[in-house]
């Protein structure tokens, strides 16, 4: 007997992040899906804007790691809600997860959800983990054809934060070159060349932040 | 290696379809493969294999049918097509613009259909 299926692989993930969106949406909490290769600076990138606007905003942080807590004890030292996910070999994080780790974050108020995936620049890029944007990260160490090397991440992001500009001295990477692939994988996406290090780039990440904070809470 | 993963869902789509069909016995199992997913058909394929080794579907089929990539040009509106796996930035065969397009197919990865009995 032949049964006509057509269903979607990743129906079961995809249902998950709908109802996220819908806790979100009630709540007007903006969710963040923050990407990239390890080592990239999601973290630093964290660690300064939990900083910086914590009297403005109320976030909560998400954080997927293989393994260790050492993310969340790291964000959670700006006083900022931090919870750890260990996937124990898991190359992503899935919607199933982010329900799970949603029970121990403290919703009421909340403004702004950071979700950390684990560092990878390919299977992240696969799931929705209920996130109004994906964010992906890119440093300069990593090269400036990174974004033509593993396209779908950055087809999908709404903003890039170029990360480690401080280091552009010493490095062959060509803002120019990485820009503009950025662009031509995706016409729209806002690109942040940010030094997490020097502060330098990092208040129009902020203003950005700031504007899609606004548009959610309408 | 999220290919274990969308292999257990794959797996999991099936035996709902199954037991919905009061079907014991799986033959053949078709998934449509988009040529943009950023998933590896043969490692999809190897990962089926070893969720299903020593179970009930061993000897099923796994069916992969790819689609391919399908672009719409962000600059002169021509529409085409490549073989190339995975490519996002591709040069309009019309006009040379290799900027911005729309993909209008290659994202889909889903199961057609299963036969069992």
């Amino acid at each position: 007997m032949k049964v006509s299926v057509v269903r979607n692989v990743l129906e079961a993930n995809e249902r998950l992040a709908q109802e996220l969106k819908e806790v979100f949406a009630q709540r007007g909490i903006l969710a963040l899906n923050l990407m990239s290769s390890p080592g990239a600076g999601k973290t630093s990138l964290l660690e300064r804007t939990l900083a910086d606007l914590r009297d403005e905003f109320k976030m909560a942080v998400i954080e997927g790691d293989l393994q260790t807590d050492n993310d969340a004890r790291r964000v959670a030292a700006t006083g900022a809600q931090a919870v750890q996910i260990n996937t124990e070999g898991g190359c992503h994080l899935n919607a199933s997860m982010i329900l799970e780790a949603l029970k121990q974050i403290d919703m009421e108020g909340l403004d702004i959800l950071f979700i950390e995936n684990v560092g990878n620049l390919v299977c992240p890029a696969e799931f929705d983990v209920g996130e109004d944007y994906k964010v992906t990260l890119l440093s300069v160490t990593e090269g400036d054809d990174k974004p033509e090397k593993y396209p779908l991440m950055f087809n999908l992001s709404a903003a890039s934060v170029l990360n480690k500009t401080d280091l552009l001295p010493y490095v062959d990477f060509s803002m120019e070159s990485a820009m503009k692939h950025m662009r031509a994988l995706n016409k729209d996406i806002e690109i942040f060349p940010t030094s997490c290090r020097t502060r330098e780039g990092l208040d129009a990440w902020y203003g950005w932040l700031r504007g899609k904070r606004a548009e959610k809470k309408k | 290696m999220h290919e274990m993963s969308i292999a257990q869902s794959i797996l999991d789509i099936v035996a709902q379809e199954m037991e919905k069909n009061g079907l014991k016995r799986l033959i053949r199992v078709k998934v449509k493969h988009g040529a943009l997913t950023n998933t590896v058909p043969e490692a999809l394929e190897t990962c089926f294999m070893a969720l299903t080794a020593k179970t009930p579907m061993e000897d099923a089929i796994f069916e992969i049918e790819a689609i391919p990539a399908k672009y719409k040009c962000f600059s002169c509106g021509t529409e085409f097509t490549t073989e190339e796996h995975g490519r996002l930035l591709i040069p309009c065969p019309s006009c040379g613009e290799d900027f911005g397009h729309t993909v209008l197919a290659g994202k889909e990865l889903y199961i057609e259909s299963i036969e069992a009995e």
